[in-house]
């Protein structure tokens, strides 16, 4: 099966979860015996295009012009169409971030396909594809097969892993035919929060709940979170009270993650919480009461109070981490 | 302005979900079900849209006979009419899309809401899935939106670590995200006038399957993890794990 990917790069710099994809991709075109082609799209990005040959790609079609310096849904979408048509491709590939999540459906609609979105499992078997998705926030995995004849695939962030497996591509212009249409909605300014990862995209994640007792004290999460440069999330109930933005709310109506280490700071464990952080590959969980629904879940606790727990495992840290 | 809402009718966030014997559903038992919370997001950003610029909101749902209780959500929030597309079988997100396309279609709306995602599939997609179709702009995400009187609108989206400005011409899709605004609750007045407004039930239009479901299942069960300790002197035995064991840090 031939695969084409679009590999996400924001001011000429890609994404982790771009890596991520063009492995991917790589891997389901050497189970299939198929090419792996990724495709790029932005202002002054052919300087980077040659970065995804480390990843498995061996053709990077890139589009380069002054109309596609700032992002817009319906173009970047149908320059995948077309690039899909013209390469015949079997599978489009995408990292699930919130632009993949934006584009996929308008790619899926411009070559009759069906999508299986923010996959977290994806295996060749014979000429299908079997992808694994979550549901219910996390609370059942559902395993899919799309059937039309050509697919779309959208994965996780931060749950396949880049496999650096060196080789060259060869990099081409791609004159991608874009109308006004396709620039209707367009963006036009970025602010960026913190400086810190997104909770959606981070390998580590320091949360906090009620347990803080109040906004004044989330400084704890935040040193933490600095020292191991991990992304801060919340609970509902922190986010309600307004203590943090809703952009750090981690469970069932806020962001699901999957971070290597998540660390739940005075949070008791809601079902709704539970369900957005319990496939993190470990947990940590630091609250007074031994009864919390956390600890059932957790890998290694500390029954024990934040505000004495946090401030030491801080400083221990900052040292064996030579900061 | 004509103002469109879609929403959908979720098993409410405390389930605890079951598998059904078919091994591709939930078990419905002891279910509580509820309007989608992204989806009450567009509800109330279509309601305060009609009050800005006079106009008429109407909701869709596409679903069973007990989608009908959460279109009388709707209509006791304020919205004009409601329709009920009717299919009892489960379909998949283009399913869901081509049905509420062809509905919108006859309707002709100058901005057409959605939840960023229903959180039973998690999927995502059925609002930019409807934009295609239609031929129109989406934008999702949206966490502020400001309707101009001439035909365009300013969102902010959220992005990983960040949001973004996005500019878009009328009509136009838009999936909302928590934050949009502070839904209304259903006053009793909005509750009683509710009843008198009616609920107008169609087919929905057939569309073939293009995801099927093969399997579902409950995620393996953790194992049980270890207490470290219960003050700070647990500290450097919990890093030694994460270090060595875990090899996290």
């Amino acid at each position: 099966m031939n695969i084409l990917v679009f590999a996400e790069q924001r001011d000429s710099k890609f994404k982790k979860s771009a890596f991520e994809a063009v492995s991917t991709g790589r891997t389901l075109a050497d189970q299939s015996g198929g090419t792996c082609t990724a495709i790029v799209i932005g202002h002054n990005v052919t300087g980077i295009a040659a970065e995804l040959a480390a990843y498995g790609a061996t053709e990077v079609l890139v589009v380069d012009s002054p109309r596609t310096e700032q992002h817009a849904g319906g173009a970047w979408a149908a320059a995948i169409v077309q690039a899909a048509k013209a390469g015949r491709a079997d599978i489009v590939l995408l990292s699930a971030t919130q632009m993949g999540k934006d584009i996929a459906p308008r790619i899926a609609v411009g070559l009759d396909a069906g999508l299986g979105a923010d996959c977290t499992a994806l295996r060749v078997e014979n000429s299908d594809v079997i992808a694994s998705r979550p549901i219910y926030a996390g609370k059942a995995i559902t395993e899919i097969k799309v059937k039309t004849p050509v697919k779309v695939f959208s994965i996780r962030p931060n749950v396949f892993s880049v496999k650096n497996t060196g080789g060259t591509a060869a990099v081409k212009p791609f004159n991608a035919e874009l109308t006004d249409a396709d620039f209707a909605a367009v963006v036009t300014g970025t602010k960026v929060a913190s400086g810190r990862p997104d909770v959606a995209e981070a390998d580590i994640i320091v949360s906090g709940g009620r347990g803080l007792k109040g906004p004044e004290h989330y400084h704890l999460i935040e040193e933490l979170a600095d020292v191991l440069h991990a992304g801060v999330g919340a609970s509902r109930a922190v986010v309600d009270a307004g203590w943090r933005q809703h952009d750090e709310q981690v469970g069932q109506t806020g962001k699901t993650v999957s971070p290597s280490l998540y660390i739940a700071c005075g949070i008791s464990g809601a079902v709704q919480h539970l369900a957005g952080m319990s496939s993190s590959k470990y947990i940590v969980a630091i609250n007074k009461d031994k009864d919390a629904p956390i600890f059932q879940i957790a890998d290694y606790g500390i029954v024990g109070d934040v505000f004495e727990i946090l401030p030491e495992l801080t400083s221990r840290l900052k040292e064996t981490l030579g900061q | 302005m004509k103002i469109a809402v879609c929403i959908n009718h979720v098993p409410d966030t405390e389930t605890k979900i079951k598998v059904a014997g078919d091994n591709v559903s939930i078990d419905k038992a002891g279910v509580n079900y509820m309007l989608s919370p992204y989806d009450e997001f567009g509800i109330e950003e279509a309601l305060r849209l009609r009050e800005k610029f006079t106009g008429e909101v109407v909701a869709i749902s596409l679903g069973g006979d007990a989608n009908k209780d959460t279109l009388r959500k709707a209509l006791a929030m304020g919205v004009d009419k409601a329709v009920h597309l009717k299919d009892d079988a489960v379909r998949d997100s283009f399913g869901v899309a081509f049905a509420l396309a062809e509905e919108l279609k006859a309707y002709g709306p100058e901005i057409i809401f959605f939840g960023k995602q229903s959180i039973d599939y998690d999927n995502g997609q059925v609002g930019t899935l409807v934009a295609a179709m239609l031929g129109l702009p989406s934008v999702n995400v949206v966490v502020k939106l400001e309707v101009g009187g001439d035909g365009t609108a300013v969102c902010e989206r959220e992005i990983e670590g960040g949001h973004e400005t996005v500019q878009v011409k009328l009509p136009a899709v838009i999936t909302a995200q928590k934050g949009l605004n502070e839904p209304r609750y259903p006053s009793l007045k909005g509750i009683m006038a509710a009843k008198n407004k009616p609920i107008e039930t169609k087919s929905a239009a057939a569309a073939t399957v293009r995801v099927e479901t093969l399997s579902m299942k409950r995620p393996p069960a953790k194992s049980a993890g270890k207490i470290v300790g219960t003050d700070k002197s647990a500290v450097p035995e919990l890093i030694r794990l994460l270090h060595e064991e875990a090899k996290v840090i």
